[in-house]
């Protein structure tokens, strides 16, 4: 399982993949926002995206539109992990398409337990 | 000048003239006293007038040379020391990132070690173990107490690094401290040039510009409205009235 972790932080970068080696997750791709991002996904071979929401050049919700209208991508599971916590954003996201919305700070548990539905979801 | 006190000036000629009419000297002495202490103190008055317009005139020269300092000096300065503080924390993430990530590979090698071995040991203690095997268990044993010494010491080292490397806390405390009385100063300053300038400021057409992404939701502070999840429970259950 190929991912990608996008966030502008290169130490929340970090901790997400080090929290997804622990799930078994080895092969994990990093990006500092959703311009680097989107070449990278659209170059293909992405199972799935973990991306954070407030990011210089591109935001993640931009992505996240950007990753819908793209017929390739167009059924690419995205797990949101933001620090963005107000009802409407949340709304917002669930609306452009997001798979599962995760706030930080978050833990090792919640992180594992949404990545286990979405693709409970996607499997089932 | 007020109808009252021109009344009341009036009203007092006229007691003096019917005084000097009838030779009251010392009603008409009386009257004079009472109307140039009149003017005295209209005198007063505008004298005190002027001296507090002069007071609030130099007041706000000082307000003016104490909010330049602020924002040439102070605000400047505040600013790099918050830029200081995201440097440390970021250091500070990094270093204990990097000690988690070279003991989490000796830890995990350890444990597999520990089962493997301790499987085998239960299977010796059963006496369900050929001899052959023994000694290769023997071996492994002496190889996984060798790794496991060194592990360790690798270990120890490493949860010191992350010890040291919460010191942090402090400095950034502090520093933020220090921007949390320069805020306050320059409240202080703020409110005092609104009283000054006669607090002109129309407060009712004053607007707070939400940023279009608020980020960290700060408790007390940005959960007061209800329109913020204040936990990733809140979250899960918006998401699932959505029929997530």
């Amino acid at each position: 399982m190929k991912i990608l972790v996008v966030d502008d932080f290169s130490t929340m970068r970090r901790i997400v993949k080090n929290l997804l080696r622990d799930l078994g997750f080895t092969n994990t791709f990093e990006a500092d926002d959703g311009k680097t991002a989107l070449p990278m996904l659209q170059s293909g071979g992405f199972d799935f995206l973990v991306t954070d929401w407030n990011m210089p050049g591109m935001t993640g919700i931009d992505l996240l539109k950007a990753v819908r209208s793209d017929p390739k991508l167009v059924n690419l599971p995205v797990l949101m992990v933001t620090a963005e916590a107000k009802r409407e954003q949340i709304i917002l996201a669930a609306q452009t398409g997001v798979n599962g919305y995760v706030i930080k700070p978050f833990t090792a548990a919640t992180l594992k337990e949404k990545i286990e539905k979405i693709f409970e979801r996607i499997e089932g | 000048m007020t109808k009252q006190v021109e009344d009341n000036r009036l009203l007092l000629a006229k007691n003096l003239v019917q005084a000097l009419e009838a030779e009251d000297e010392h009603q008409a002495d009386a009257i004079l006293d009472q109307i140039s202490g009149l003017r005295e103190s209209m005198l007063f008055q505008e004298v005190g007038r002027l001296t507090r317009q002069l007071h609030d005139t130099m007041s706000s020269f000082e307000m003016d040379s104490k909010v330049a300092e602020l924002t040439e000096i102070d605000i400047p300065d505040a600013k790099e020391r918050l830029q200081y503080v995201i440097t440390t924390t970021e250091q500070a993430a990094n270093q204990t990132l990097t000690v988690v990530e070279d003991l989490l590979p000796i830890s995990k090698e350890l444990t597999e070690q520990a089962n493997t071995l301790s499987n085998k040991w239960d299977r010796f203690l059963a006496k369900d173990m050929p001899f052959q095997e023994f000694k290769d268990m023997s071996q492994e044993i002496t190889d996984h107490f060798i790794q496991e010494k060194n592990g360790l010491a690798n270990v120890q080292t490493g949860l010191n690094e992350v010890l040291l490397a919460q010191g942090f806390q402090d400095i950034t405390g502090q520093i933020i401290r220090r921007v949390i009385d320069l805020v306050q100063d320059l409240e202080t300053s703020m409110v005092e040039l609104v009283r000054i300038s006669g607090g002109k400021s129309q407060s009712d057409t004053v607007h707070h510009h939400e940023p279009e992404l608020p980020g960290p939701v700060v408790p007390g502070v940005d959960d007061k409205s209800g329109d913020v999840a204040k936990s990733q429970d809140d979250v899960d259950d918006l998401l699932s009235s959505l029929g997530f």
